[in-house]
């Protein structure tokens, strides 16, 4: 079904996509925040700009974007897709859980900030560009890969990963990320780290017609944490 | 071997003549102070490892039992006491940050301890509260700002979504995993029983709680663990954490020991990995923010739950109120310095944040000035300790206020502040299973129920003898408070006259 999104407040046009039960088209989008919160199990296609929020606590729905997105997108989401062809604003995937997040552009700052994994669940962020500093800070699950198409530098920014205690991040890049917080170990991804991260940049290949082969051909670096515990030693009982 | 400088602080006295060496002390110290000696047939014990909690002492048969604080002194010193040498030592030995449980013990004014209800004298007569109805309900959430009519006049209903409580009070969070599945069962069941909430904390919701949902406040706290859209359903509100009386200013990190088996569960994540809940949302740096992630919440669940949005006592606490009550949320839960934690670095317990009883008169005052007051309920934490902390609260401008410390009391906590070390011989502030049970949930929940009904009654006898018959007129009533051995800015940010005037 399609809505237009022309004129309509947020609360207005959250309220007709969760009316209708079946797959969503939503047309002028322009601004609007908290679409698809929470949603299941069914498909939203997005022309035009959604606000703040796109998909926050999603779990299962597919999000597909023909355009940009703002800051927040998949906030603490449980499961489900958001394929993004644009760029992404800051706060990207805050404290996801499950499902995957794909943008083919850049994006903001403190992109999949305390990402975590539980048992089936491991949420994946794909981003082709380049993403601003606080990548991954407190990560402690799941796998951040930042492609760094056309950029000719390390692709990320300051900060990458303080207080990581899980997860991987990979960076497609020739130069050794430098900079990095003491919790963090980076080195050249070996095969086996490679062959983590392999469907996933199939399915980014996929959704926005690229070569997968030729972008798994390059070098990555991966960043893992030291430890699970980072506080470990830092207490003494009173 | 290094030389250990600290002598312990409490001695275990044991009577000899009493006792019978029936060896219940050695079984039900998890730390391990007592130690059966076969040879000589006689019980000893370790002073160092004892943390006073009176598990022996109450479950000694013959009273053989108890623990007095040691003898042993340094040279007295008004400016180093032995308290602060000791810290010195232990830093010194250890190089760690200080960390400790429970609310600050430290020696700042009380002042709900300087604060004196009024009482009907010949002019107004008081009511008897077993003789007339007296109302302790109260509503909270946001009250509608205009009454709509449809075309034919008709009053629309268009109240916020309440909560209903059948008295001022709320258990406030605990997280299942700083405490029990017992005590998370005895506090759900009490507040199903008491017709009030108790509050999830940080840690998710056990799938054998659901069933608790009416009564069940679930929170969202930095760390976001255990919230999904099941979990955000399942309460009767939604508590977004911005802060704790204990440690404002800083997250909170459950270290990765403590999370096993159903720990892991509801809070969704492996065994053994760390929690940490950042010191801020890294999503939120402005009231904007912060309505952004109440209005994601309000979206999840349809619009029909209250957000609470729970801060810290601090400097300026009722500007921020101020911004919160803007920023959509529909009650505002503030936590004075003196409120407990599992665990707290013990220079931020001690040292940070101001008094519940000012932050609150500050915020209600501010609030009416504003001509916000309506847009939110306020909810006061950080050491409610009896029925009159709590009709002095409500006085001062509270809807409702949290109890935490004074619960964990009624199920046995005898606050030996030891919680952060996992091993609560109450079976209150452990995971281990062989302490978990020693907390029975049948019991602790009506020693709960005993403690609120005996609160609620305590509550009307205050105002009744106020001639108030109902708690909504009691608040903000300052007028039946009096001031002791306050100044006048003390009086004035109170909002309150001195007695005698």
């Amino acid at each position: 079904m399609n809505i237009s999104a022309r004129n309509l407040d947020f609360k207005e046009l959250n309220e007709q996509i969760k009316a209708v039960g079946e797959d969503v088209c939503i047309n002028n989008c322009y601004g609007q925040r908290f679409i698809g919160t929470g949603l299941k199990g069914r498909t939203l296609t997005i022309n035009g700009t959604p606000g703040n929020a796109l998909g926050a606590y999603l779990d299962g729905a597919v999000i597909e974007v023909n355009g940009s997105v703002q800051d927040a997108v998949g906030d603490t989401m449980n499961n489900g897709k958001i394929i993004i062809h644009g760029n992404a604003g800051d706060a990207l995937g805050y404290a996801m859980r499950g499902g995957g997040i794909f943008i083919r552009g850049d994006a903001g700052y403190r992109t999949g900030i305390h990402m975590k994994e539980y048992k089936d669940k491991k949420p994946a962020i794909i981003i082709g560009g380049k993403v601003g500093s606080f990548l991954g800070e407190y990560l402690a699950g799941g796998l951040i890969v930042v492609l760094g198409i056309g950029s000719e530098d390390v692709p990320v920014g300051n900060f990458t990963g303080t207080g990581m205690h899980g997860g991987r991040i990979f960076i497609r890049t020739d130069k050794e990320p430098t900079g990095l917080p003491s919790q963090v170990t980076a080195g050249l991804a070996s095969d086996e780290d490679l062959r983590e991260i392999t469907p996933y940049i199939h399915e980014f290949a996929d959704y926005f017609s690229m070569d997968a082969e030729l972008l798994t051909k390059d070098r990555f670096y991966v960043l893992k944490p030291n430890g699970k515990n980072p506080y470990k030693q830092l207490y003494t009982a009173n | 071997m290094a030389v250990n400088f600290i002598y312990p602080d409490y001695e275990v006295a044991r009577n000899y003549d009493r006792c019978i060496g029936c060896r219940v002390c050695e079984r039900q110290c998890a730390n391990e102070v007592h130690e059966y000696l076969a040879d000589s047939n006689k019980m000893v014990c370790d002073d160092a490892k004892c943390v006073n909690c009176h598990r022996c002492v109450t479950l000694c048969p013959t009273r053989a039992l108890k623990i007095i604080k040691s003898g042993n002194t340094y040279k007295e010193n008004v400016n180093w006491s032995g308290k602060t040498i000791n810290e010195l030592y232990r830093q010194a030995e250890s190089g760690g940050v200080l960390l400790s449980s429970m609310g600050n013990p430290e020696n700042y004014p009380v002042y709900f301890d300087k604060i004196l209800l009024n009482a009907s004298q010949v002019t107004n007569p008081s009511i008897d509260p077993l003789r007339e109805p007296m109302e302790t309900k109260v509503s909270l959430g946001a009250k509608p700002r205009n009454i709509e009519r449809d075309e034919s006049g008709r009053i629309l209903n268009n109240l916020p979504p309440q909560l209903s409580l059948s008295m001022p009070v709320m258990f406030s969070a605990m997280s299942y995993g700083s405490i029990s599945y017992n005590a998370h069962e005895s506090l759900a069941r009490a507040s199903e029983a008491l017709g009030i909430l108790y509050n999830t904390g940080e840690g998710g919701l056990h799938e054998d709680f659901y069933r608790y949902g009416e009564n069940t406040i679930v929170q969202v706290a930095s760390g976001r663990f255990g919230v999904h859209p099941g979990y955000l359903n399942s309460g009767s509100a939604i508590e977004i954490k911005m802060g704790q009386g204990a440690k404002p200013g800083i997250g909170g990190h459950l270290p990765g020991a403590k999370i096993v088996d159903d720990v892991s569960r509801t809070r969704m994540i492996p065994e053994g990995c760390d929690a940490i809940s950042p010191a801020p949302h890294h999503d939120i740096y402005s009231i904007e923010d912060l309505r952004q992630l109440v209005y994601s919440l309000k979206e999840a669940t349809n619009y029909k739950k209250p957000v609470i949005v729970k801060i810290a006592a601090v400097h300026n606490v009722a500007v921020i109120a101020s911004g919160i009550a803007r920023s959509g949320a529909d009650i505002i839960a503030i936590d004075g310095f003196r409120g407990g934690t599992g665990a707290a670095p013990t220079r931020i317990r001690d040292h940070v944040g101001i008094p519940i009883e000012l932050a609150l008169a500050a915020t209600d005052k501010r609030l009416r000035d504003e001509g916000i007051r309506d847009y939110v309920s306020i909810v006061v934490g950080g050491s409610i300790r009896s029925s009159a902390d709590i009709v002095k609260a409500v006085a001062l401008g509270a809807d409702c206020v949290y109890i935490a410390t004074a619960a964990l009391l009624a199920l046995g906590c005898h606050l030996c502040r030891s919680c952060h070390a996992g091993r609560c011989n109450w079976g209150i502030a452990t995971q281990v299973p062989e302490l978990v049970k020693r907390l029975n949930p049948e019991i602790g929940y009506k020693r709960l129920v005993n403690l609120l009904t005996a609160w609620q009654h305590e509550i009307k006898e205050m105002m009744g003898g106020m001639g108030i018959n109902s708690i909504e007129s009691l608040k903000g009533n300052r007028l039946m408070l009096r001031g002791v051995d306050l100044n006048e800015k003390e009086l004035e940010i109170l909002g309150i006259k001195h007695a005698g005037e």
